[in-house]
């Protein structure tokens, strides 16, 4: 009966709730003001209001809310990395998404399904020993696999034995996975929002009133904004906008580009990636086939495809799973990826005293989307960094400390 | 297919290139500190507008100097380093 509907619809007791509020208009002044609606800006929001009280916080977003890198990335979730430091900040990464579904109140579709990496050379096959050691001492799940194991793990894939690219054996990670990236960014923008953050979509930073060593206002194409702290966590604008506020970042920016296929039966259950070839899958759960690879070969500020990039991508699926030849392509894409030098990210303090940075997250951003926001919500809380992102600071490029990662992130995200 | 104009080869198809980014500022071995070395070795140049850039035709192995824009992808012109040289 649509009258026993309308006592629902009308009743106090069921409120309609609206996900993400709409753009406020701008106070004066704020505690803190995260620039960059994306998924790691909304995540620090979110933590600083639930965990540390702050919530006279503004979100502001040139475009959309997660309409950059975190509509673009391809949702590749692991903690297989190199280096201690990097395999500790992952692992962590990957365990708040186990529980971030129940923390958000929104479901992420998270789905831990394992990671397999591919290789087909002997010493790709040394490699994966190094990181697999580091990442059992480091406790997670990471192991060398053989041929038959890997045959068992993806039965449909093209061993080519014999072949120039004959896999050799892989590199399987239980502890990997994917998520959904919009229904992450919008799961801690209704958090945030709820809790007092203001989330100011189509507001443009252009400048920053800088005094001594400090961000005294933010200027924006809305108005100016007194603030407490800044943070800047805008993925492929990272560059630029902390260049408005005097700090030049090593960082180049290259584009990274992806497409999906036609949706089809469930038939790939893991993460596959293949560092030879540049080329990784993986089958949404609407079934259709995320193929990603490595960054275009020299630096762009364009979101444009090229023709050379989709057909090596092509290439590549369809050496690895040759059943794929006949698949339509449905869509295509590029993002613009903030790399560093050596592949890790930046984050923590910049030369300015209430400056923080959560930058160069290049083409391996999505994953540390909770962790990062978590961390850099502590560091902005208590003013300093906690050791776990200590070894991402930008002053490493100074001290010639620096985080490799480069042989775990290339083609793999 | 995108071209590239080789100062030597003609132009070329874009896969036989390969770039070696901004040509950095070369600094003075005897007079420059720890956080100018860093400099030259880390941040390259990534401001959006037209950059001089390295580049190499793989096949034969030559290495030469292009204008390009970052943000249009445009090659304003390509040339011989001889003729950097020349101008400096």
């Amino acid at each position: 009966m649509p009258l026993r509907l309308l006592k629902y619809g009308l009743s106090r007791d069921y409120p309609v709730s609206g996900d993400i509020p709409a753009t406020p208009d701008l106070k004066p002044s704020y505690d803190v003001v995260i620039v960059g609606g994306g998924g790691h800006g909304l995540s620090c929001a979110h933590h600083l209001a639930k965990y540390h009280g702050i919530s006279r916080v503004a979100v502001i977003e040139k475009g959309y809310l997660a309409g950059g890198n975190t509509a673009r990335n391809t949702t590749t979730i692991r903690s297989n990395y190199i280096t201690a430091e990097g395999i500790a900040f992952y692992k962590e990464g990957v365990e708040l998404f186990e529980t971030l579904s129940q923390e958000l109140d929104f479901n992420v579709m998270f789905s831990q399904r394992g990671q397999l990496t591919l290789a087909h050379t002997e010493a790709t096959l040394r490699s994966f020993h190094a990181r697999a050691e580091m990442g059992k001492h480091l406790g997670t799940r990471t192991e060398v696999v053989d041929q038959k194991a890997v045959e068992e793990l993806v039965p449909t894939l093209n061993m080519d034995y014999g072949g120039s690219l004959e896999i050799l054996g892989g590199l399987w990670h239980a502890d990997g996975g994917t998520a959904r990236h919009d229904a992450v960014a919008w799961g801690y923008a209704a958090q945030a929002s709820r809790r007092g953050v203001e989330i100011h979509q189509r507001t443009e930073v252009e400048g920053f009133e800088v005094v001594g060593d400090r961000v005294r206002a933010v200027k924006t194409n809305r108005g100016r904004i007194a603030c407490g702290q800044v943070l800047i966590a805008t993925g492929g604008m990272n560059y630029d906008v902390a260049l408005m506020a005097g700090v030049e970042l090593p960082i180049r920016c290259y584009p990274l580009q992806a497409m999906v296929t036609q949706p089809l039966k469930p038939w790939l259950h893991t993460l596959v990636s293949s560092v030879s070839l540049h080329t990784y899958l993986v089958q949404s759960s609407r079934g259709e086939v995320v193929i990603g690879g490595g960054s275009d070969p020299y630096q762009l500020y364009s979101t444009r495809s090229t023709l050379d990039m989709k057909e090596h991508l092509a290439e590549g699926a369809v050496h690895l799973f040759p059943f794929l030849q006949g698949v339509r392509l449905l869509r295509q894409w590029a993002g613009i990826t903030d790399m560093t030098p050596d592949y890790s990210p930046i984050m923590g303090a910049s030369p300015l005293a209430n400056l923080w940075l959560d930058c160069g997250w290049g083409t391996w951003g999505f994953k540390a989307t909770p962790v990062a926001g978590k961390r850099m919500a502590e560091t902005i809380a208590k003013g300093c960094m906690p050791d776990i992102l200590k070894p991402f600071a930008l002053e490493r490029f100074e001290t010639f400390q620096l985080l490799n990662e480069m042989g775990a992130t290339a083609a793999s995200h | 297919m995108k071209l590239l104009i080789c100062p030597m080869n003609g132009p070329r198809n874009i896969d036989e290139f390969q770039s070696f980014g901004p040509v950095p500022a070369e600094p003075d071995p005897d007079r420059t500190a720890d956080a100018d070395w860093s400099r030259h070795l880390f941040r390259a140049e990534n401001r959006r507008g037209i950059v001089v850039e390295w580049w190499r035709h793989v096949p034969s192995n030559y290495f030469f100097l292009a204008e390009r824009d970052l943000v249009t992808n445009e090659v304003v012109r390509t040339f011989d380093p001889s003729e950097r040289r020349d101008q400096s």
